[in-house]
């Protein structure tokens, strides 16, 4: 219920009139989060970090549809919390050490001259392992966003909105997506044979044996899956001709090599200016029109395709706008962004960023309220607590009260 | 509709083909329903309608097949997408998406059809299949008969003229099956679909059939006619019509309600027998424990119980799978375990297994918690074979699964292969597992199960896929190891092997036993349960005080010596 009610709070305190409760476009949801990860790559003040890693979780919380899929936010961040443990322990054991706070001397080895740079144990300074950790959390609050992302609009809807000539593409990677939660429960089938066998279920021989079955299983799967997909129309084709289509296919490979050649021209300064941007647009130009002579091949429509609304800009806006902010603090040069490591000291907290990553908590509110998968609107479910917990809260400051009341008045004569 | 012109179909890695010269030609607007053995062709038969087979297959086709006047050599599947719908045996692979109204969207979606068009015949079809409250609900999430007609809803949605199944209501509670039917038959007459149907479970679906393709197997030619007219000559049969056979009744009824109208001789010199034999009862299968009073013919084991669960809870998340579940079995005894789809039943078998634990209370195998025990010493007390039967297997040949079963179980070697041989001898021990057709597979499953000599043996839907000769193979098996001594539970949607070889019967509902006692008892009264027979015989409204239900009939072998007796 408590969870229930968090969620929903946002929705019923901002709204006055009733949103019709849908999903979100799932473009709008993976813009708004690649901001937040690319916010996040650009410091490693690990209070805007924890920050970003919140704003995640209650837009997460709030807006996730009611789908098995979006219950993976924490499994995302448990990888982050793998990921700091990787980065924390390789500079233990090979980072190069910064400051002067040594912890504690690992045993040093001896390593021959072809790895010269390399470092193997030596002492652990206090510096180096705080960087570490700052660095590990930046990683990870970017895997939290990919992971709010990833349970507010689930991939497979976002591949549903790719142009009609990445159709294919995106169709076969939504069949891959589907196949993992299948191959989990694959391999918990074939370890209950294995013991309806009377063998040992874990270990390293309990492992080999169900490889071979639960292979076995997935490739019978995705034939039968293929039939099914040919018998109900996968892979029409409409009349076009077949210079057409050459033609579609040329402009795409042409624009995609312009669009590499310009990306490279952007990133490395050293590079003639028409290398840049001009060749970028140049390559994305071909890139798009290489990809509308494909989509006219395919003969498919779209059933419901996701809208693009004001909700939508409104929580890209968010996005583009916490992005920019830290982008342009870069530029500017803006204090706050780097946590002081060596020497070592509380990380200050420039006002201006923490405003800017709050802006990308508005979306809780900005994005319609999800569907509840019985029909019921969300509303009506929200209502219930609230409405249930609204009179009993009056009514228990009333009882309070009373007794209270009539004391001032026996003072008073 | 449909024409199949000398149409043969050999198979690359097969000799002798799979069908031979078949012409058959269905009208617009027929159910057809095509019957046969397993491993006949039936499944050839229906790929091969929208080019399934040999494109996607492989193989060669000769002669043609025609679907409203498209050839399907020149035609891929895809191309016949709008005109043929295909439902697999399988629903669950073959959902592309992962919402309802997704997948409803999807054939349409292929074919191009504009969005209004889509919208309103998403809406139709969910009404239609009675889907609505499911529309947003992700695949996984649904039960076996909302999964099998979301499936056919999605072959609806583009409107073809053709709609092919295979065995759809296999894997269905008796319940579910109706449903699909139901809503099958509405397709036909109301928006005059041709339907095109294979399945095993005759006694579900012959009364619905306007037509019968009778597939005899091994290339030999096929019989097309009217229902009646073939299943005077098919090897496969619903009781309705064996009862028919035996009775001598022309032309053969093909639903419960043909046969009750001309059963009234018959059950008046059933009744006869029964009331002067009042003390005998007509069942040749005994019931221990149940009734001991009554006094069965065959000679009892000691009622020795051999699992027990007491007030078991057990949960899936925060489903309640099992409450309260109290319950015994002894050794002789077999145990239907019944009830509809995801009413707890394999939650039930696998926590006796010993695969999933309790919330609450006890399971007692043999003296033992199975969940505390691994390795052999679980094997020798019990056994499960699952729903789908190569799940157990994991070798390339039956001879290697059979030394790998004699070595898990510590038993004599050749212990399993003697046991395969008594159960399926036509078995080539080199064959690959997942060559063995559907009986094999079972028969191979429980070798391997037994080689370990489990005192009690579970069985998981054990009749999917099974021809009715295969079945009663199965039923002569389970009647030989009761007599044995092993203790047998089996879950399955199947009354007519309840009602074969069943000695009592537990329906779960929603986790809880509702009812526990001798077959009769339990199946005679239920609308649901009842084999086709008891339904035949049973006087007036069923389960009547006139007739003690262990006087009904329940399988044709029944009248049939009750009647040996009385000539």
């Amino acid at each position: 219920m408590s969870v229930r009610q968090a969620i929903e709070r946002p929705t019923t305190s901002a709204r006055r009139a009733p949103r019709r409760p849908r999903l979100l476009h799932p473009g709008a949801w993976w813009l708004w989060a690649a901001c937040l990860a690319v916010a996040a790559s650009r410091t490693t003040n690990p209070l805007l970090l924890l920050l970003i890693i919140a704003v995640c979780g209650y837009v997460g919380a709030a807006r996730r549809p009611r789908t098995p899929w979006a219950r993976s936010f924490g499994v995302f961040l448990r990888l982050g919390l793998v990921i700091i443990a990787i980065r924390v322990g390789f500079q233990v054991l090979m980072g190069a050490p910064i400051g002067t706070t040594v912890l504690v001397t690992l045993p040093s080895l001896a390593l021959p001259e072809a790895f010269a740079g390399v470092r193997f144990g030596g002492p652990v300074t206090l510096e180096a392992l705080v960087a570490a950790l700052y660095e590990g959390l930046r990683l990870a609050t970017i895997i939290a966003a990919i992971g709010a992302a990833n349970s507010l609009a689930s991939p497979a809807r976002l591949l549903k909105s790719v142009p009609a000539a990445l159709y294919e593409l995106g169709v076969s990677l939504v069949v891959a997506l589907t196949f993992v939660p299948q191959l989990v429960g694959d391999l918990e089938r074939v370890r209950s044979a294995r013991r309806l066998r009377g063998r040992p279920t874990s270990g390293v021989r309990g492992l080999g044996g169900s490889a071979i079955p639960v292979l076995e299983d997935a490739l019978e799967r995705s034939v039968s899956l293929a039939a099914a997909m040919d018998s109900r129309g996968y892979g029409r084709t409409g009349t076009q001709g077949r210079v057409t289509r050459h033609i579609g296919s040329a402009a795409l490979l042409l624009g995609l090599v312009a669009a590499l050649i310009g990306c490279y021209g952007l990133l490395d300064a050293s590079s003639p200016a028409v290398l840049g941007i001009p060749m970028l647009a140049l390559g994305l130009a071909f890139a798009v029109a290489g990809l509308t002579l494909a989509g006219r091949r395919s003969v498919r429509s779209r059933y419901r395709p996701d809208p693009w609304g004001l909700p939508e800009w409104g929580v890209a806006a968010c996005g583009l706008l916490t992005a920019s902010a830290y982008v342009g603090a870069v530029a500017l040069g803006l204090s706050g962004l780097t946590a002081p490591v060596d020497p070592l000291a509380w990380p200050a907290v420039p006002p201006v960023l923490v405003g800017a990553t709050l802006i990308s908590i508005l979306p809780a509110w900005i994005a319609p309220p999800v569907p509840s998968p019985l029909g019921i609107s969300p509303r009506h479910v929200s209502t219930e607590p609230h409405a249930s917990a609204g009179p009993r809260e009056s009514a228990g400051d009333r009882g309070a009260d009373t007794p209270r009341r009539p004391e001032p008045q026996a003072v008073a004569p | 509709m449909i024409r199949f012109d000398r149409v043969t179909i050999t198979y690359p890695d097969q000799g002798s083909p799979v069908l031979n010269d078949v012409d058959l030609q269905i009208p617009e607007g027929e159910l057809a329903l095509v019957v046969g053995p397993t491993g006949g062709g039936k499944s050839t038969l229906l790929r091969a309608i929208n080019g399934l087979v040999p494109h996607f297959t492989g193989g060669t086709l000769s002669g043609s097949v025609t679907v409203a006047g498209r050839d399907t050599a020149t035609n891929r599947p895809r191309d016949l997408a709008d005109l043929v719908g295909v439902v697999p045996q399988d629903p669950m692979s073959s959902f592309v998406t992962d919402t309802v109204e997704e997948e409803l969207a999807y054939t349409m979606e292929s074919l191009g059809i504009g969005q209004a068009v889509m919208r309103r015949r998403v809406e139709e079809t969910l009404d239609l299949l009675g889907l609505a409250e499911f529309r947003d609900r992700a695949m996984l999430t649904l039960s076996g008969g909302q999964r099998q007609r979301v499936a056919i809803g999605a072959a609806l949605t583009a409107h073809p003229r053709v709609l092919v199944l295979d065995e759809p209501t296999s894997a269905l509670d008796p319940g579910a099956a109706e449903e699909v039917l139901a809503a099958l038959q509405r397709l036909v007459h109301d928006l005059g679909i041709t339907v095109v149907l294979a399945e095993h479970r005759l006694e579900r679906v012959l009364e619905y059939a306007d037509r019968v393709v009778l597939v005899p197997g091994g290339g030999r030619p096929i019989i097309v006619g009217e229902p009646a007219a073939v299943m005077e000559i098919a090897p496969v049969a619903p009781p309705v019509v064996r009862l028919g056979r035996l009775a001598g009744w022309q032309p053969l009824p093909l639903s419960v309600r043909d046969a009750r109208r001309r059963a009234g001789d018959l059950r008046a010199e059933l009744s006869e027998r029964q009331r002067t034999r009042a003390q005998e009862d007509v069942r040749p299968a005994p019931s221990i424990g149940s009734s001991p009073d009554s006094s069965p013919a065959p000679p009892r084991t000691e009622a020795v119980t051999v699992a027990t669960m007491s007030r078991a809870d057990a949960s899936y998340g925060h489903v309640r799978a099992l409450r309260e579940v109290t319950l015994d079995v002894a050794r002789g005894e077999i145990v239907a375990l019944m009830g509809r789809n995801g009413a707890g039943k394999s939650t039930l078998l696998s926590t006796l297994v010993g695969l999933r634990g309790l919330d609450r209370g006890e399971v007692l195998v043999t003296g033992a918690d199975p969940a505390s025990l691994s390795g052999p010493q679980i094997i020798g007390r019990i056994g499960l074979v699952p729903q789908d039967p190569a799940h157990l297997f994991g070798r390339d040949s039956v001879d290697a699964e059979c030394r790998d079963a004699d070595h898990d179980a510590a038993a004599a070697p050749g212990t399993a292969r003697a046991l395969v041989e008594v159960f399926a001898p036509e078995i080539d021990i080199a064959q690959h597992p997942r060559d063995l057709s559907e009986g094999q597979r079972l028969a191979l499953a429980l070798a391997i199960v037994l080689t370990a000599e489990p005192a009690v043996i579970l069985l998981d839907e054990p009749t999917r896929g099974l021809d009715y000769p295969t079945k009663e193979r199965l039923a002569a098996i389970l009647r030989d190891l009761a007599a044995q001594g092993h203790a047998i539970v089996a879950a399955t949607h199947d009354v007519e092997l309840v009602a074969d070889v069943a000695t009592r019967v537990i329906v779960l509902a929603d986790g809880e036993v509702v009812a526990d006692g001798p077959t009769a008892e339990v199946v005679v009264g239920s609308p649901l349960f009842a084999p086709q027979v008891a339904k035949i015989f049973a006087s007036g409204t069923l389960g009547d005080v006139d007739q003690p239900a262990h006087h009904v009939p329940l399988t044709v072998e029944s009248v049939r010596a009750a009647l040996a007796v009385a000539g």
